[in-house]
């Protein structure tokens, strides 16, 4: 397989260089014919990346070992799944994804957006090819995962343990990359415009959106998926650190969500122009950031499972996008003036403004505390790292600022609002601020902030339900039709917008759980003998014993926890676990969690004797936990129902 | 001034007052968390200016150091880089393969008595895992468990 795959990628390398160059020039010499070749060279693309994914797969299946990757993450005693995702466990393999995933994308903005008239896609698509080229690059070189391997090793270490742990590892990093990669197609179409000379128009804004809404939908969902992972693997009942790598998937999403809102400024009232390419192409900077301080292990953090020379080619890389595409913003930016004004303050854009200021401000946060230990490093000499209390401190206002703004945006018309619509609209939902000031008093949060985001939530939470009564209640009383029909149709009628009304809830979901989980935490860590019970706020678990398990790939020792109803009977059991993996000294914890949807009983096993008579277990309580993994689904809901959105209504709209 | 250009004026003036602001904000939220990494000897080298602020202390569980009472999990042990020792205080369970000589990194302050209170305690994994030797494994350290459960 080894040789296939090699191919594969050397081919798909000469391909992508032919797109690269064939596609601009047939537009500008106006070669129909040529455009054609460059675009099957596209499409060949995805044909040999796909070969190279299913010879690596194919590889690590049969455990191939005389392939270089297969010898560094496979194992005969890993079982198949992990053996299938362990594609993604190192750096070549991931990178064979990302290139795999980019050459997906360009073959569908080629084909999806195949009626768009103009030179706009045929430059994107070249754009696109570009960014192939760097990691066909990097396939070929520095990161090949098909570099032959003599003599052949007769089985591997397996997967890093904390990759082959847990099944969300199988879903984590595929949507991460799908969204990490999308932000391309944004990137490709903001320079294919410029290249075009397309820009001054707002119409490829409208398939900039659409892009940029899958790659944000993916990459939310990533995160959400990564924090359960933490959650679920790690041990510490918590699911956010600001580790490096968390923050790296965090900011291309923020400014990703801030685009999404500036977009329709730009659409309604013709401002924004310049600001908007800066996001997209910002957007496009910081998706490679992430890939770099992922991959680099240049910051320390959970996730720097490799490092090499390979952060040279991201830093020469992302060098070369920052001073390419700003000489080009900057040559371009006579027509990215504005063109509208704004009326009055009390307006939608006014709000749709402040929630950019606030966003970039939130990203600046995160990326100054993230950058910051390397500067420090580079420029004083001293080894330090931020602690998370500067992150939760920082952001903890401009996020109570945004969840508020949640609730002023919908209410406030475009240009202006006119009297006295406005008081009713902002007053109502201070009655859900109230309500929910009062539940979190009732959950034990004294905190001011805590308090504040709370109310926040409410206010937002009542004043986005209001805006589907009303317009419910409207079509009720208008067209005589039953609650759920009413809301199906309010919502099909006007699908972005109310899409993104459900992607709020979404987030106000995920606000209340992580404000909830956090404030109302219990946290127990004892030893327990055979026996003995241990109280944890309102749950009470005993320790039945204490087991261990061989198993193919590994040893498994653990605890079992009785869960005890108030009238002393078992009504659950759980079993922390520690799994030993023969490629590593230290066990991988294995927590194991009763979820349901009033909160969480998380146990971990610490430490335990080793006749096995008694254990040492941390066992948390968490509400609403589970709000979190429910609210990130609402998000994407939200998202699918702006995407699902029909293709003639959205262009009226814009109109 | 025409009343465009002073609203520009004013608007500009505005900008860079919350610029300011937010970057002062942001600098001093940097200051007060920055947590400094430190080797034994590099902490002790400080003197008084290592008390009592938030560092991540690195280096080797000193051998013989370990002492925890499994009853109050009252942890104590020393982490020595070879030519600094600091003795370290934690509440909670040692991870499960403590052993001597191993990497540790600890958070905490290091107090005016010599104590070093640490509030988190990771073992530290080099860039590879490292595979166990014969008699770390855990079939070699634990028999009685696997013999007692049947496979």
């Amino acid at each position: 397989m080894g040789p296939l795959g090699r191919g594969s990628v050397l081919i798909g390398l000469a391909v992508t260089a032919i797109a690269m160059v064939l596609i601009p020039v047939a537009v500008r010499r106006g070669r129909k014919d040529w455009l054609a070749i460059g675009y099957a060279a596209v499409h060949t693309n995805l044909l040999l990346m796909t070969l190279a994914m299913v010879a690596m797969v194919i590889a690590l299946v049969s455990h191939d070992f005389s392939v270089g990757y297969v010898a560094q993450v496979g194992s005969r005693a890993t079982p198949l799944l992990y053996t299938v995702i362990s594609l993604w466990g190192a750096l070549e393999g991931s990178i064979l994804l990302w290139g795999w995933v980019l050459a997906m994308y360009a073959s569908a903005v080629i084909v999806i957006n195949r009626e768009r008239e103009g030179n706009l896609v045929p430059y994107a698509a070249a754009v696109m090819m570009g960014v192939m080229l760097f990691f066909a690059i990097l396939l070929a070189g520095p990161a090949n995962p098909f570099h032959p391997v003599f003599p052949v090793p007769p089985d591997g270490p397996g997967p890093n343990p904390l990759l082959q742990n847990h099944w969300l590892m199988a879903v984590h990093p595929p949507l991460l990359y799908m969204g990490y990669v999308g932000m391309t197609v944004p990137f490709a179409f903001a320079l294919g415009a410029m290249l075009a000379g397309e820009v001054a128009q707002d119409s490829w804004m409208l398939l900039v959106r659409r892009w940029m809404l899958v790659a944000w939908a993916f990459l939310g969902a990533a995160i959400i998926a990564g924090m359960w992972w933490s959650y679920e693997v790690l041990g510490w009942g918590g699911y956010w650190a600001w580790d490096p790598v968390e923050n790296a998937s965090l900011m291309p999403w923020l400014t990703a969500t801030a685009y999404l809102h500036s977009a329709m400024v730009q659409e309604r009232r013709g401002m924004l122009r310049l600001w908007n390419v800066n996001l997209v192409v910002g957007t496009f900077v910081l998706t490679i950031l992430g890939t770099f301080l992922t991959r680099s292990g240049i910051i320390s953090s959970v996730h720097a499972f490799t490092t090499g020379t390979i952060g040279y080619f991201f830093l020469t890389f992302i060098a070369l996008v920052l001073v390419g595409t700003l000489m080009m913003v900057a040559g371009n930016s006579e027509q990215l003036r504005t063109t509208g004004r704004f009326d009055s303050p009390a307006s939608r854009e006014t709000v749709f403004l402040l929630n950019n200021l606030l966003l970039s401000a939130f990203t600046l946060i995160v990326l100054i505390g993230t950058l910051y230990p390397l500067i420090a490093e580079a420029v004083r000499g001293v080894k330090v790292s931020v602690g998370e209390p500067y992150f939760d401190r920082m952001s903890l206002p401009v996020l109570t600022l945004l969840l508020f703004l949640m609730g002023v945006g919908p209410a406030l018309p475009w240009r202006r609002t006119p009297e006295g619509t406005l008081r009713s609209r902002l007053l109502v939902p201070a009655a859900g601020a109230l309500a929910a000031l009062l539940f979190a008093l009732a959950l034990g949060s004294r905190q001011p902030w805590a308090l504040t985001a709370f109310a926040c939530v409410g206010y937002a939470l009542t004043a986005t339900l209001r805006e589907f009564a009303i317009g419910s209640a409207a079509r009720r009383r208008a067209h005589g039709e039953s609650w759920p029909v009413a809301l199906g149709r309010l919502v099909g009628a006007n699908p972005r917008r109310h899409g993104g009304y459900v992607s709020h809830i979404g987030v106000l979901l995920v606000a209340t759980a992580i404000g909830a989980s956090g404030g109302g935490r219990i946290e127990r860590e004892t030893t327990l003998q055979r026996g003995d019970t241990l109280r944890v706020g309102s749950h009470l678990v005993r320790l039945k014993g204490v087991f261990g398990r061989q198993e193919p790939q590994r040893y498994v020792i653990g605890a079992t926890l009785e869960v005890l109803s108030r009238d002393g009977a078992t009504i659950d059991t759980l079993a922390p676990r520690m799994n030993f993996y023969p490629s590593s000294d230290q066990p991988v914890p294995t927590p194991d969690v009763r979820s349901t949807l009033a909160g969480d009983l998380y146990a971990n096993l610490q430490t335990f004797r080793e006749d096995g008579t008694s254990a040492t277990v941390k066992v948390i309580s968490e509400p609403l936990v589970a709000w979190i993994w429910l609210g990130g689904g609402v998000v994407i809901l939200g998202a699918m129902i702006g995407l699902f959105a029909p293709r003639k209504r959205a262009a009226e709209e814009a109109a | 001034m025409t009343p465009v250009k002073s609203r520009r004026t004013w608007g500009i003036a505005g900008v860079v007052v919350i610029a300011a602001a937010f970057g002062w904000l942001l600098f001093g939220g940097l200051n007060e968390n920055v947590v400094y990494f430190l080797t034994p000897a590099e902490l002790l080298a400080k003197g008084t200016e290592g008390v009592d602020v938030p560092v991540r202390l690195g280096g080797q569980v000193k051998p013989g150091s370990v002492q925890w009472d499994e009853r109050t999990l009252d942890l104590r042990f020393t982490v020595t880089d070879g030519s600094g020792d600091v003795a370290v205080h934690s509440t909670g369970a040692p991870p499960q393969m403590f052993r001597d000589g191993m990497g540790v990194v600890v958070e905490g302050r290091y107090g005016a008595d010599g104590l070093f209170r640490s509030s988190a305690l990771m073992v530290k994994h080099s860039n590879e895992y490292r595979a166990p030797q014969a008699g770390e494994r855990p079939q070699d350290m634990y028999k009685t468990l696997f013999k007692e459960t049947p496979k």
